[in-house]
């Protein structure tokens, strides 16, 4: 059999592989809006049915995101396990082998903890199922685009060279800012306590909101819903105020990362562009964060929110991960810089740092 | 022989006496200020066709003459060192008309709560309680399905019952430690019975009207204890 790191089905096949993990992302997203991780309470049963064979006439209200969560995670499941089959035995890379294997342990790890969420009540299961669908989703997309012609012909397109170390330090802290995001999301949606600060952009009324006992009292007794949620709690308040000044910090750090490239590199280079068009999709996302607070949280608004922040999350990713590839290719880098001197480039002389880094 | 059955008379004499000097402690709750509008549920196709009405939430059920319904109203204090066995007769909680009916109920820690489902529809019954020794569960009772027991070892006042196939569905019960407890009526009236003599604290408990606490003595004749409740401000 032979083994080749251009397989143009396989990379197709990775794209829908991440593809689907995305709308699995966002039907999660739909079961954690609408409150219905517990509507199916055994696992990996379907209120003892094989879940293949669950009767649609009882796909009714909760049950409905729930089962279609389950189906379609197998489903994902399923596309991850062909594809590190499919690259354990027709890629000739041994490290692309090695990450087929990562995916699949990380769905079984991933279908496990979501079962568990339900058989043992434990909301701190869900964070860390929410959490490590993202690293999932971002995993799978990486290795979408490292199967692609365009990652293999790209090795020479000095385009995608970012300027400077600290430029790579930048982008490295903006993205995590964007995970850390996600898992504050995470942890505040699995709390299942609503909406712990109502208002935007002041909270309760105020620019820091009051979360002494007396104050908490009011809040919990005046909210009003068809959905009874846990009461919310101080640290609560504290969570939802870290997101709010993370989504702060994350827009601010990723606009200078856009600023400083755009400054040194020029508006015309891959990098700057697709800086920009990152730093759109953050600023976005954080819009879609205050939609989510005015509209009290509706369920379609809060679920456009999780699937951007997780967008958010795979293009910071494969940027990061597509720059620090060309960082560390010597060859490619001096080739950068020495058609930089021979332009006088203002901008790319910053790029002469970048050859110490490979 | 009539050693045992003069004691066992004296015993009976002084329970009956303990009995007849029992009381009721009645009340009524009032609610003061204008609660914000009730929120219609959202039924899906399923539970619509379960109701005529169009039903709402019961988050403040006050009749014309401002009596509060849905207020938990129990002995806090007075009642150490004493113990009361759990009632045998059960508490029965249904699902009609994808609501659960009622929508606040008392129960003694131990005693029986039998939950039925009366629609037409599934539900899954799930408490959530907050307090350790309290199991949680989570099981879909199908239309027609046997009801479900469940018995509750420790107070707990709110134990939640939600449904998470109809995200709308709540119940709450008051769970204590004796028998002397009761939920104000649609007038905002009630009735606790048969309490023995005593000096004790009693606490009116509104899920958004909030909770009150009064000093109550029981001699032998009934004693009122009326609560006057607030709709809380919104936060400054």
């Amino acid at each position: 059999m032979t083994r080749s790191s251009n397989n143009l089905w396989l990379h197709c096949f990775a794209v829908f592989t991440a593809a689907a993990t995305l709308v699995l992302v966002g039907i999660g997203g739909l079961v954690t809006s609408h409150e219905a991780g517990m509507a199916v309470p055994d696992w990996p049963t379907t209120y003892g049915y094989n879940m293949f064979l669950f009767p649609p006439s009882y796909w009714v209200g909760g049950i409905f995101y729930e089962h279609t969560h389950r189906l379609f995670a197998s489903l994902v499941g399923l596309l991850t396990t062909v594809l590190a089959v499919w690259l354990w035995l027709r890629e000739s890379r041994s490290w692309m082998r090695r990450l087929g294997v990562v995916a699949f342990f990380t769905v079984v790890l991933q279908g496990v903890l979501g079962g568990l969420r339900v058989t043992l009540f434990k909301d701190q299961i869900g964070i860390f199922h929410a959490t490590l669908a993202q690293f999932f989703l971002v995993l799978v997309s990486a290795m979408a685009l490292m199967t692609s012609r365009w990652w293999q012909a790209a090795q020479g397109n000095s385009q995608l060279l970012l300027p400077s170390k600290k430029l790579g330090y930048l982008l490295v802290a903006a993205i995590a800012l964007v995970f850390l995001q996600l898992a504050l999301g995470a942890t505040m949606r699995h709390q299942h306590a609503g909406l712990a600060v109502p208002d935007f952009p002041l909270a309760h009324g105020k620019i820091w909101p009051s979360t002494d006992p007396a104050s908490l009292d009011v809040f919990n007794r005046t909210r009003l819903g068809v959905r009874d949620h846990n009461p919310i709690t101080a640290f609560q308040i504290y969570l939802h105020m870290a997101h709010r000044i993370g989504a702060l910090l994350t827009l601010l750090t990723a606009g200078f990362f856009a600023w400083s490239v755009r400054r040194q590199l020029g508006a015309k280079a891959a990098v700057s562009r697709l800086s920009l068009a990152w730093l759109t999709l953050i600023f976005c996302q954080a819009s879609l964060g205050a939609a989510t607070v005015l509209s009290k949280k509706a369920a379609d608004v809060a679920t456009a929110h999780v699937v951007l922040g997780a967008l958010s999350l795979v293009m910071g990713a494969l940027v990061c991960v597509v720059v620090f590839r060309f960082a560390f290719h010597r060859d490619v880098a001096r080739a950068f810089v020495a058609k930089s001197e021979h332009l006088g480039d203002r901008a790319v002389s910053a790029a002469k740092r970048v050859p110490s880094t490979g | 022989m009539k050693m045992t059955t003069q004691l066992l008379t004296a015993a009976l004499l002084a329970g009956s006496l303990q009995l007849a000097s029992a009381a009721d402690i009645t009340g009524k709750i009032t609610l003061k200020g204008t609660p914000s509008p009730e929120i219609p549920l959202p039924l899906d196709a399923s539970c619509a066709k379960e109701r005529i009405d169009k039903p709402t939430t019961r988050l403040y059920v006050v009749d014309a003459g401002g009596g509060l319904a849905d207020t938990f109203i129990y002995i806090k204090e007075g009642l150490a060192g004493k113990k009361f066995p759990p009632s045998t007769e059960p508490v029965v909680l249904d699902q009609k008309g994808c609501e659960y009916v009622p929508y606040v109920f008392g129960l003694q820690a131990g005693q029986k709560l039998i939950v039925k489902n009366s629609d037409k529809v599934p539900h899954n019954v799930h408490p959530t309680p907050q307090v350790a020794g309290n199991p949680e569960s989570n099981k879909m009772q199908i239309p027609g399905g046997p009801p479900f027991d469940y018995s509750f070892s420790n107070p707990e006042v709110f134990l939640r019952f939600t449904c998470n196939i109809h995200g709308w569905m709540f119940a709450y019960g008051g769970v204590v430690d004796h028998p002397f407890f009761a939920v104000s009526g649609k007038d905002g009236t009630f009735k606790i019975a048969n309490v023995p003599p005593g000096k004790y604290v009693i606490e009116a408990y509104h899920r958004k009207a909030g909770k009150m606490t009064k000093e109550v003595t029981v001699v032998d004749k009934g004693q009122t204890a009326d609560f006057t409740l607030s709709v809380p401000a919104p936060p400054k």
